[in-house]
C-alpha cells in the first residue's frame, strides 16, 4: 500500500514538472505553430543561474532557494522573449525554418554551457527540508516533490487567470484558434507571440530550478531529456490546449511511475506505448481539437 | 519533376560526372594525395581512410533523410531510429546468433524494415509537426531500449563487433581500405536507390502529395500509401548506413539510435541544401570533417590565447556548428546547394526551382 | 481624388504558390454598397483577402488615396476597414462578449448601436460563441465590423446556409449599416444582391469581366445567366 502511495504521489510530483515545461511548450505550438526545441537550453540556463544565485545567497537557506526560483523565471522569460525576437519574429510563418532556428539554438546553447560550466553534473542541495521526508499513509515521500506540485498549481492558477481575465490572454485564446482571424480584428498579433514565449520561458525556468532540485544536479543536459517528455505530453493533451497539458502531464508522469515501480522499470516504454495508443486512437490530442 | 530540355550534353553531363566522381574515390587509397588541415594524413594511410569512410556513411544517411524530408517533406526527428536498427541489428545478430555476415545483414535490414512499417503507420495518423514530434519519441524509445537491456546491446558502453562471423578483409586497421571501399558501394547503392525513387511514379507522387496533398487525392491517388513507401525505404537506406557504421567503427553505441543524431542529420541536409542529393551528400561530409577536425582546432594555441569570452564558445563545435546552421536557416534558406542553384538558375535567367525557395516550400505540404 | 473609397489597380494574388486572382481591377464608391458577384471559385474571396492582405498579393490598393498594398493585415484594419468573413470565422472558445470585446479598436465602440441592432446577441452575451447557432454567429461576425468607425466594410457572403428568416435578419443590418460606411459584399444570393446593391462588379477567373449597377445586371437574364451561371429568379 505505502508502494503505491509512494508511487503515485511522486508520480504526481514528476508531472508537475512535465507541466511546468510543457505549458510553455503547448501555449507557444497553440498559438504559433512553432515547436520549439530550445525550450530545453531556457530550463538549462535558468537552472543554472539559479543555483549561482542560491549558493551566493547561501544554499542551505529557504530564501536562497525562493530567490533561485524567481531568478530562474526571470532568466527563462528573458533568454525565450530575446529567442522569439531575434530569430523567430523574422522567420514570420515560415513554421518549419523557426523550428530549425529552435533546433540550431538547442545545439548552440548546450555546447555553450558545456564550455561554461563543464560537462560533469554539478551535484546541488536546497535547504535541508527538501532533502527529508513526509509520511503520509505508512510512505515517506521526498518532500521536494511537494514543492513541484505546488509550484505547479500555482503556475496552472496563474496561467488560468492571465487567460480568462486579460485581454492578452483573450488575444491568446482566440489566436490559438485563429491567428488569421485576429489580426483581421486590427490586432498586432507578433507582440502576443513574444508575450507566450516570455510566458512559456519562466515556466519553464521554474521547472528547471525545480528539476534541478529534484534530480540533486544541474548539467548542460537537464533540458534535453525532460523537452522529450514534455513533448509527449503536449502531443498527448493536445497541441495548443493548457487543460490537456495538464491532465496529460498527470497522466504520463503517474503511468511512467507504476510502469517503473510494478513493471520493472519500463516507465519510459511505456510512456511511449501510451503515445502510439493516443495517437491510434484520438490523434489531435486528448483536448485537442477533433480533426 | 522539370523535363530536361535542352543539349545531349546537359542530360548526360551529371551521369559522367558522377561515374568519374566515383572512379576518382575509389582510386583515392591507392594515391598518396595530402589534403592537410581536413584530412589527418595522405590519402592511403588508415587515419584518412576511415574518416572519409565516415564522411560518406553519414552522407549516405543524408541522402536517406533527404529523400524523407526534400522529396516527401516529412519532417522526421526519428530517422536515427533506423540507422541504430541497421547497426544494433546486425550487432546482435552476429553475436547472439553466429550468424555469417550476409544473412546477418538481410537480417538486421529486415528488423529495419519492420520497425520504420511500424512506426511509420503510427507516425503517420498525423501530420507535420505532430508526426516530427512522435517520431521523436520512437527514437527515444529506442534509445532507452537499447540503454537499459545491457545484456544484448550492451547498455551504455556500447556494442562492440563480433569478428568471427566477418570475413578477415573486412578486420583490422590494415584492411581500413576495403572498409573504405564498402563504404564507398553503401554511399553509391543509397544515392541509385535514392535517385530511382525521386525518378518513379512513387516519387513524383510524393513530390506532388508534399505540395498539395489534397489535389492529389482528389485525382484518386493514395498519397499516404505513397509516403509511408518513401518512410520505408528511407528507413531502410539508413539501416544500410548503420550496418557501414558498425563495420567500420567495429562497433557501436546508444548515441547511434536517439534524438541527437537525427538532429545531427538535420544539420547536415539543411547545411546541404534540401530537395538536393547532391547537397545532402556535401551536408553529410562536411559536416563529418568539420565534427571531426573542429575538436583538434580548437585545441590550437591559436585559439586558447583568446580571451575567454572568445575562447569558450569556439572551443566547442557543436557551437560553431549551431550557429551556422542558424545563420544558414535565416540567411541561406537553400543552404549551400541551394543557393548554388538559385544563383545558376539566375544566370541562365530561368525561374528558381521549388526546391531552392528554402525548406518551407520544399516541405509546404508539413506545416499544419 | 475621385468618389472612391476604395481604388484596386491589377491585384494579383495566390495561395499556397496558387495563382487564385489574375488581374482585378475596380473601383468602390464612398457610399453605398457594391456587389461583387460570380461563380464558386471565381475569385470573389480571395479578392477580398488580397486586399487585406491575408493571402500573398501584388498589385495596387488604395484607401481612400493613400497605399495599403505593402502593410501587414493588422495596420490595414486599424485604418478602417472592417471585415467579415465567409466562415464567420468568431472564436468558438471565447463568449459572445468576449468575441466583440476582441474587436473593439477604439475607446467609444459602438456599443449600443450593435445591441440595437442585435438583441438576440445582447442577450446571449456570457454565451460561449462556439454553442450559437449559424445565424447567431453571423450576428457576431457583423457585430464585429460595426463596432467601430469605419471607413469601408468587406463582407463576405453573410447569407450563405442560413434560413430565409435571418437571412432578411442579417440584410436588413447591413442596409442599416450602409448609411454610414459603404460596403464591398460578395453574394451569391441575387435576391439580396437587388435588394442592398446599388453598383455590381462581375469577377471571373480571377478577373473582373463586368462593371455596372447592380439592377441592370440583374434585370438582364441572358447577361445573368452567361455571367454567373444562374437565372435572375432563381437564389442559392
Amino acid at each position: 500500500m505505502s508502494t503505491l502511495v509512494l508511487t503515485l504521489i511522486i508520480g504526481l510530483g514528476l508531472g508537475a514538472l512535465y507541466f511546468l515545461v510543457a505549458s510553455g511548450l503547448s501555449l507557444i505550438y497553440g498559438l504559433m505553430g512553432v515547436l520549439n526545441f530550445a525550450h530545453g537550453a531556457f530550463l538549462s540556463l535558468s537552472a543554472f543561474v539559479g543555483w549561482a544565485v542560491a549558493q551566493a545567497i547561501g544554499a542551505d537557506s529557504w530564501g536562497g532557494f525562493l530567490l533561485s526560483i524567481l531568478v530562474g523565471a526571470v532568466v527563462g522569460a528573458v533568454f525565450a522573449a530575446l529567442t522569439e525576437l531575434a530569430l523567430i519574429r523574422p522567420l514570420y510563418e515560415r513554421h518549419i525554418e523557426q523550428v530549425l532556428v529552435t533546433v540550431g539554438l538547442s545545439f548552440a546553447a548546450v555546447a555553450l554551457f558545456d564550455g561554461i560550466w563543464g560537462t560533469d553534473p554539478i551535484t546541488v542541495r536546497g535547504p535541508v527540508w527538501l532533502s527529508r521526508t513526509t509520511a503520509v499513509l505508512g510512505a515517506s515521500i521526498p518532500n521536494k516533490y511537494w514543492v513541484l506540485i505546488i509550484a505547479a498549481v500555482v503556475v496552472l492558477a496563474g496561467l488560468v487567470v492571465f487567460l480568462r481575465r486579460t485581454r492578452y490572454g483573450m488575444i491568446i485564446r482566440a489566436g490559438v484558434e485563429n491567428r488569421g482571424m485576429v489580426t483581421a480584428l486590427g490586432i498586432d498579433v507578433r507582440r502576443s507571440f513574444t508575450l507566450v514565449f516570455a510566458i512559456g520561458g519562466a515556466a519553464a525556468g521554474i521547472g528547471g530550478v525545480l528539476a534541478m532540485h529534484a534530480m540533486t544536479y544541474v548539467s548542460a543536459g537537464l533540458g534535453g531529456t525532460l523537452l522529450i517528455f514534455a513533448f509527449i505530453v503536449t502531443v498527448v493533451g493536445g497541441l495548443g490546449s493548457l487543460t490537456g497539458a495538464a491532465i496529460a502531464s498527470v497522466l504520463v508522469a503517474v503511468l511512467q511511475q507504476v510502469a517503473n515501480t510494478y513493471l520493472g522499470g519500463t516507465g519510459d516504454f511505456i510512456v511511449v506505448i501510451l503515445l502510439a495508443v493516443v495517437l491510434l486512437v484520438r490523434p489531435a490530442g486528448l483536448m485537442g481539437k477533433a480533426a | 519533376m522539370t523535363m530536361r530540355t535542352g543539349s545531349p550534353v546537359r542530360t548526360w553531363t551529371p551521369l559522367i560526372l558522377g561515374v568519374v566522381l566515383v572512379v576518382v574515390l575509389a582510386i583515392l587509397p591507392l594515391l598518396n594525395l595530402s589534403i592537410p588541415g581536413i584530412l589527418p594524413g595522405p590519402t592511403y594511410t588508415p587515419g584518412s581512410l576511415a574518416l572519409m569512410s565516415l564522411c560518406m556513411v553519414f552522407a549516405a544517411l543524408a541522402l536517406s533523410y533527404n529523400l524523407m524530408l526534400g522529396t516527401a517533406g516529412m519532417l522526421s526527428f526519428g530517422h536515427a531510429l533506423y540507422f541504430g536498427a541497421g547497426a544494433y541489428g546486425l550487432g546482435i545478430v552476429l553475436q547472439a546468433a553466429q550468424l555469417p555476415l550476409v544473412p546477418g545483414v538481410f537480417a538486421a535490414l529486415l528488423g529495419g524494415i519492420v520497425i520504420a512499417v511500424v512506426t511509420g503507420a503510427v507516425a503517420m495518423r498525423v501530420n507535420g509537426i505532430p508526426f516530427a514530434m512522435v517520431t521523436l519519441a520512437f527514437a527515444q524509445a529506442g534509445s532507452v531500449l537499447v540503454r537499459r537491456n545491457q545484456a544484448v546491446t550492451g547498455g551504455e558502453e556500447g556494442l562492440s563487433l563480433n569478428t568471427a562471423g566477418v570475413p578477415d578483409w573486412m578486420v583490422g586497421v590494415i584492411n581500413t581500405r576495403n572498409l573504405y571501399w564498402v563504404s564507398l558501394a553503401v554511399v553509391v547503392l543509397v544515392y541509385l536507390i535514392v535517385l530511382w525513387v525521386d525518378r518513379s511514379r512513387l516519387g513524383h507522387l510524393a513530390a506532388a502529395a508534399r505540395e498539395n496533398d489534397l489535389r492529389v487525392r482528389v485525382l484518386g491517388l493514395h498519397p499516404a500509401r505513397a509516403r509511408l513507401m518513401v518512410f520505408v525505404i528511407a528507413g531502410l537506406c539508413a539501416s544500410l548506413a548503420g550496418i557501414a557504421y558498425l563495420l567500420l567503427q567495429s562497433g557501436t553505441q546508444p548515441s547511434a539510435v536517439g534524438a541527437d543524431l537525427t538532429i545531427t542529420v538535420l544539420v547536415m541536409v539543411v547545411l546541404g541544401g534540401v530537395g538536393f542529393r547532391w547537397g545532402a551528400i556535401l551536408g553529410g561530409v562536411l559536416y563529418t570533417i568539420l565534427d571531426q577536425r573542429l575538436t583538434v582546432l580548437a585545441r590550437a594555441d591559436a585559439i586558447h590565447q583568446l580571451p575567454d569570452i572568445l575562447r569558450v564558445p569556439l572551443s566547442e563545435p557543436l557551437f560553431i556548428l549551431g550557429v551556422l546552421f542558424i545563420l544558414v536557416v535565416m540567411f541561406l534558406p537553400g543552404g549551400i546547394a541551394g543557393t548554388v542553384d538559385s544563383s545558376l538558375r539566375r544566370r541562365r535567367g530561368g525561374s528558381a526551382s521549388p526546391g531552392s525557395g528554402g525548406v518551407d516550400e520544399g516541405a509546404a505540404g508539413v506545416a499544419a | 481624388m475621385s468618389a472612391a473609397i476604395l481604388q484596386v489597380r491589377n491585384l494579383r494574388a495566390s495561395i499556397a504558390g496558387q495563382q487564385v486572382v489574375e488581374d482585378v481591377s475596380f473601383d468602390v464608391p464612398a457610399t453605398g454598397i457594391t456587389a461583387v458577384l460570380g461563380r464558386n471559385g471565381a475569385g470573389k474571396t480571395s479578392t477580398l483577402r488580397g486586399i487585406l492582405g491575408l493571402i500573398a498579393r501584388r498589385g495596387e490598393v488604395l484607401l481612400d488615396g493613400e497605399r495599403i498594398d505593402a502593410l501587414r493585415t493588422h495596420r490595414i484594419v486599424q485604418r478602417g476597414v472592417g471585415y467579415v468573413p465567409e466562415e464567420r470565422e468568431v472564436f468558438a472558445g471565447l463568449t459572445v462578449a468576449e468575441n466583440l470585446a476582441l474587436a473593439e479598436r477604439q475607446r467609444d465602440p459602438r456599443r449600443e448601436f450593435v445591441a440595437q441592432l442585435f438583441p438576440d446577441l445582447a442577450a446571449r452575451r456570457d454565451q460561449r460563441a462556439g454553442t450559437l447557432s449559424g445565424g447567431q454567429q453571423q450576428m457576431v461576425s457583423v457585430a464585429r465590423a460595426l463596432l467601430n468607425d469605419n471607413r469601408l466594410l468587406l463582407v463576405d457572403e453573410p447569407t450563405k446556409g442560413l434560413a430565409p428568416k435571418i437571412v432578411t435578419e442579417v440584410a436588413d443590418a447591413l442596409a442599416e449599416a450602409a448609411t454610414t460606411v459603404p460596403i464591398l459584399l460578395v453574394e451569391q444570393n441575387l435576391e439580396v444582391v437587388r435588394r442592398l446593391a446599388d453598383q455590381a462588379i462581375v469577377i471571373a477567373d480571377g478577373r473582373v469581366v463586368h462593371t455596372g449597377s447592380a439592377s441592370e445586371i440583374l434585370d438582364d437574364a441572358d447577361l445573368t445567366r452567361r455571367l454567373l451561371g444562374v437565372s435572375a429568379e432563381e437564389h442559392s
